[in-house]
């Protein structure tokens, strides 16, 4: 599967990533490459096969919905680009 | 002193020979020397390891020594480190001082061992190479100009280079055994679930495994039972007992069945790997053990699978790092989106970039039957393959990499020829089970290692395997001359 500029374009929007305009074509080329490698899978039906959720086929733990971990704001906060009053600041979200 | 394995220094340390003090500066003294040049080392704790080995000789003092009590250790910069910088080698990172220890470093502190620093690595654990690294690449200890592997690269290298006497790494999809076959040292990956993964920054949650790396299979018995064990923090760590690693280390080896699988062995192997590693099998051969043939049919499809499978863990995985709450944050943001987007494209290296946005197109409407679903349906037969293969053997031998080391910048620009040096090592995260790295010999004057593989949670039996071998081989013991 070959991707052209604007799929790349897409991709780079799905996955919230700014891409410099003439790393594009790059890109391009770097993801059909990956693409084509990956199709390598297609060799195999694998009609019938049950997907491996898991390699031990475990299933998830359960446990008590009670409280584990005390509130630790402050602290995982000090390392934070920006903050006030205990809040993450972003830029203005509603005109 | 930096000859010595861990298991001499715990001697030499119970019988007063020197102290921790002594030892963990001898170490940082040997960093400060040779780290320029190597650059293994992100960030050195000096201060706090010379204070971690008083409290190490203290607690001696006081009788309360364990085997890993005062030994210095470097840690993959992949775990946090509460009031250390965390950096998984990224710019993102960069600027992240961990709030809180990883159970992996929690377990070591425990053990009375000594932090000597965080060790360089491809950025977020994506490469093969350590090339990716924000922090510039890393050099193999013996031939400057060639990679020392990757991911866990500044680890390999420092402890062939005997800046310390053994590192923790993570395997995702070789990054631990690879760089150990590259720079002539022995590691261990675990089965998946084995040891906790509470603060190892995530990459592909079902793949991700920590485990020790360091000269002898003796030294990762030791390691791997300080690290290994259930975590309630980690919902994916296994219930089970932890055995003692080193009880079985001597066990004798007649009648072990070393299955040689025959798709290890055909084009794209090295002729100069493939003597060396078909000597090891005849040492084992020495030692008792019977080879037999196997077959592992779909290997040629683990690749291809993997670079579905851990890419789409891994874009949603990094989905986390959005400039908001920790971490990279570009200037002057005009709005939301411009945040996560110049933020994310600002503090991730390319490599990265690709791999999120081809997580992100394989998990894309519409494309994912064709592209995750079927790779997890592969990855049922490949474990199928393995499964069936140790139903006719102990263990799987074969070679870890295809090649020894090759030179910095010959692979760089080229993801999918650098991908396919993964290629003996990656079935085996996508099967979930144990896999080892020991020293074997060496090719064109660089080290080879030998794969061993073994059945879930048989670690003891592999680090038995690997052990018998360096007791009637030296290989593990070469220094690489200019750090001898």
């Amino acid at each position: 599967m070959a991707l052209d500029r604007s799929d790349v374009a897409k991709i780079a929007h799905l996955a919230r990533l700014a891409i410099d305009e003439e790393a594009v074509p790059t890109y391009a080329q770097n993801l059909s490459n990956i693409l084509e490698l990956v199709e390598q899978m297609n060799q195999i039906d694998t009609s019938g096969v049950t997907p491996m959720a898991h390699p031990l086929h475990m299933a998830q733990r359960l446990r008590e919905d009670v409280v584990s971990e005390v509130n630790q704001r402050e602290h995982f906060q000090a390392h934070a680009p920006s903050t006030e009053a205990g809040l993450f600041l972003v830029p203005k979200v509603i005109e | 002193m930096h000859n010595k394995t861990i298991a001499e220094l715990s001697a030499a340390l119970a019988a007063g020979e020197f102290t921790s003090v002594e030892l963990t500066q001898h170490f940082l003294d040997r960093i400060a020397k040779y780290d320029g040049e190597l650059n293994s080392f992100i960030t050195v704790t000096a201060e706090q390891a010379l204070a971690q080995a008083a409290a190490a000789d203290a607690r001696r003092a006081r009788g309360e020594a364990g085997p890993l009590t005062g030994i210095p250790l470097a840690q993959k910069d992949i775990f946090c480190t509460d009031g250390v910088r965390t950096s998984c080698a990224s710019k993102m990172l960069d600027p992240f001082i961990a709030p809180y220890d990883a159970t992996v470093i929690a377990k070591f502190q425990e053990a009375g061992a000594v932090m000597l620093g965080k060790t360089n690595m491809d950025e977020f654990a994506m490469g093969s190479s350590n090339e990716t690294s924000f922090y510039g690449p890393v050099k193999n200890p013996w031939d400057t100009n060639a990679v020392p592997g990757g991911s866990s690269g500044g680890s390999a290298a420092a402890i062939a280079a005997r800046l310390a006497p053994a590192a923790t790494g993570t395997d995702t999809g070789g990054s631990i055994r690879q760089p150990a076959a590259l720079c002539g040292i022995t590691g261990i990956k675990p089965t998946y679930g084995r040891v906790s993964r509470y603060g190892m920054i995530a990459f592909a949650s079902s793949l991700d495994q920590a485990g020790p790396m360091a000269r002898t299979a003796e030294d990762c018995a030791l390691l791997l039972g300080a690290m290994a064990g259930f975590d309630t923090r980690d919902s994916t760590c296994v219930d089970m007992p932890v055995p003692d690693y080193s009880a079985e280390l001597n066990n004798d080896l007649s009648g072990l069945k070393i299955g040689l699988p025959k798709e290890y062995f055909g084009e794209g192997l090295d002729p100069a790997v493939k003597a060396v590693i078909m000597a090891a099998v005849e040492q084992y051969k020495a030692l008792g053990a019977e080879v037999v043939e196997v077959s592992l049919p779909n290997t040629h499809l683990a690749v291809p699978t993997y670079y579905v499978v851990a890419p789409a863990e891994c874009s949603s995985n990094l989905s986390r790092m959005d400039g908001v709450r920790f971490g990279y944050r570009c200037e002057n943001p005009k709005d939301l989106e411009d945040l996560y987007k110049r933020s994310r494209g600002e503090g991730f290296g390319d490599e990265v970039k690709r791999r999120i946005m081809v997580g992100t197109y394989a998990l894309s409407a519409g494309y994912y039957d064709a592209y995750y679903l079927k790779a997890q349906q592969l990855r049922h037969l490949i474990a199928d393959d393995f499964k069936a293969a140790l139903e006719q053997c102990d263990v799987i031998m074969g070679p870890t990499s295809p090649t020894t080391a090759f030179n910095i910048g010959e692979k760089k620009d080229d993801p999918v020829a650098m991908y396919l040096a993964d290629i003996y090592t990656i079935a085996v995260n996508l099967a979930g089970l144990p896999g080892m790295s020991v020293p074997a010999g060496f090719a064109d004057g660089k080290p080879v290692g030998l794969q061993i593989i073994g059945n879930y949670f048989a670690e003891a039996r592999l680090l038995n395997v690997a052990h018998k071998y360096q007791q009637v081989t030296d290989w593990h013991a070469r220094a690489p001359e200019a750090f001898a």
